[in-house]
């Protein structure tokens, strides 16, 4: 699936409902039940400190795709960052550095990257989009 | 107290009457900022209306107004903590920057290498990193008075501190993050026997306790207007006369010069010693409400009152399972601390928040502390005198209801 069509997926999936508090239910479900990253990276090495929460992120290029793994010891801020890896992860680093990411503001979850916000998950975005950079360019050496 | 008395005060402050995700708004995040009341907006806007100019400098009417206005503001603040003269307070941008000033001034003035500065292990970062980095500088070393697991300062080993010879002592009065009222007057004491000064920080006391600088014989006390209902950018450094007037000056130019050639410069009395640069009068006006507001209340009901918000918290969390309060100390003012098992506070925060409830989760700017437990970070509500028993309770409810949905 292209990164469009799961974001459409997605949206499709939060619009069952209407009231704030099962939509957090359900990011908080899949927050929990997603064991996102291998123990191994949860060290300092893929820490993004995010001041309220913490996030560990690690990235591989494999056959010409991203795939990432990140967690967090917060529950909501891992039900995103699951959203965020379903949407990106498996897909061609030019086509994560031509996305946009509209359908977090579709299921009313844009504020939780905002700056102000500091829970990590906008320095994760960036520390994605910066892998997809780095592995576009070796590619392009290639 | 009743709550007639109540609902008028909390009248004063417009901006509690409004609905956050369509829910009436409880604030209760107090010993980040308090809200302004009505009087404190008025007298900051009719400054800028038929006052601004700036001051000490200017013969002309408006420049007389505005400075007489600031020195008077001066003297109420003066007033307020019971300080000896006006020229005993300097207007600051608030406690933060009190600590620096005190840290370079006092800093350059005492510290030498191998000096040690004492303070608490509850401390803000406020209160920790400008004696950090200047004991870096000068090659000194940080003492920290520990704490016990209920955040209550040991006493003992904090004499046997003192035995090791620190020139300066600075606490926290009130721990912004456990609530702990710590025996300031006790340890001011304890100090000034090996004569060491002793400062204050009093962020989190000013808006809810008395404070008499002069009983408690505290060197410096330092506070943010912010927290007192006042503007923000503006707050205070009291200091006993004789230590303002060897400290040296901290910021250079505009008021607190007294000569000036290109060879050298001789400074200004105090206070003006200590104020570079245009002050921010207008909030310092603004503060002088906040005083007058604080002033025309009945003190000793307002604090009680707010002993009852925290109580009444304090016993309807009890009840929720796995919760964990940090910070216990038997003698507590304005704010509950605490996490849940299992739960992020992050997590809590954020859900609470959808229910209308302004908490502060995080670390609270005092790392070190949740390092001391631990944890993450933790939930705070913090009260302010405009809170209600009914707030307190749609809080524990938001607090259970979420603790519900994260488990």
């Amino acid at each position: 699936m292209t990164i469009k069509e799961i974001q459409d997926a997605i949206v499709e999936d939060f619009s069952m409902f209407d009231d704030w508090m099962d939509r957090y239910a359900m990011l908080i479900e899949i927050g929990k039940e997603c064991p996102l990253i291998d123990d191994k990276y949860r060290d300092d090495k893929h820490l993004i400190n995010g001041c309220q929460s913490r996030v560990w992120l690690s990235a591989e290029m494999k056959d010409g795709k991203v795939y990432f793994a990140a967690d967090s010891d917060a529950v909501i801020t891992k039900g995103i960052i699951y959203l965020l890896i379903k949407v990106f992860s498996g897909q061609t680093p030019s086509d994560i550095l031509d996305s946009d990411l509209g359908f977090l503001d579709k299921i009313g979850l844009k504020e939780h990257l905002s700056p102000t916000r500091s829970n990590g998950l906008l320095s994760m975005l960036k520390q994605m989009m910066l892998y997809a950079e780095a592995f576009k360019l070796q590619e392009d050496k290639k | 107290m009743d709550s007639t008395y109540i609902n008028e005060i909390r009248r004063q402050f417009p901006i509690l009457n409004q609905q956050v995700y369509g829910k009436p708004l409880v604030y209760l995040d107090n010993a980040a900022t308090t809200q302004k009341p009505l009087c404190v907006i008025d007298r900051e806007r009719d400054y800028y209306l038929h006052e601004n100019c700036n001051i000490h400098r200017g013969v002309h009417y408006l420049s007389q107004m505005a400075t007489e206005a600031y020195e008077n503001a001066r003297r109420t603040v003066a007033a307020f903590i019971h300080a000896a003269a006006p020229h005993d307070i300097v207007f600051t941008r608030g406690t933060t920057e009190s600590l620096n000033l005190l840290a370079s001034s006092l800093g350059q003035l005492l510290i030498e290498e191998n000096d040690k500065v004492l303070i608490s292990a509850m401390e803000h970062h406020s209160n920790l990193v400008p004696w950090q980095q200047m004991l870096r500088q000068k090659k000194g070393q940080l003492l920290v008075c520990p704490m016990d697991d209920n955040g209550v300062l040991d006493l003992q080993r904090y004499e046997t501190l003192l035995d090791e010879k620190p020139r300066i002592v600075s606490i926290a009065h009130i721990s912004n993050t456990l609530g702990t009222i710590n025996p300031i007057k006790e340890m001011i004491g304890m100090a000034h026997k090996h004569g060491i000064p002793v400062i204050v920080d009093g962020a989190q006391s000013i808006a809810h306790h008395y404070i008499d600088v002069q009983s408690l014989d505290c060197d410096f006390f330092v506070f943010s207007g912010h927290k007192m209902y006042a503007p923000m950018g503006i707050g205070g450094l009291y200091g006993k006369s004789d230590w303002l007037e060897k400290m040296p000056p901290y910021q250079f130019g505009g008021e607190m010069v007294d000569q000036v050639s290109f060879e050298a410069t001789t400074f200004n009395k105090l206070p003006f010693k200590f104020e570079a640069g245009t002050p921010n009068v207008g909030a310092a006006l603004g503060l002088e409400s906040a005083v007058r507001f604080i002033e025309s209340l009945d003190r000793n009901q307002i604090e009680a009152y707010e002993s009852a918000l925290l109580q009444r918290a304090v016993e309807q969390l009890s009840e929720i399972e796995g919760l964990r309060f940090i910070g216990q100390a038997a003698k507590r003012s304005g704010l509950v601390s605490f996490v849940i098992d299992g739960i992020h506070p992050y997590d809590l925060g954020t859900i609470i928040d959808k229910m209308g409830v302004a908490v502060r989760t995080g670390h609270h700017c005092a790392e070190p502390v949740m390092t001391r437990f631990g944890i993450p970070g933790t939930v705070r509500a913090s009260f302010a005198l405009y809170n209600t028993m009914e707030e307190v309770d749609v809080f524990v409810k938001a607090v259970k209801k979420a603790a519900a949905m994260l488990r």
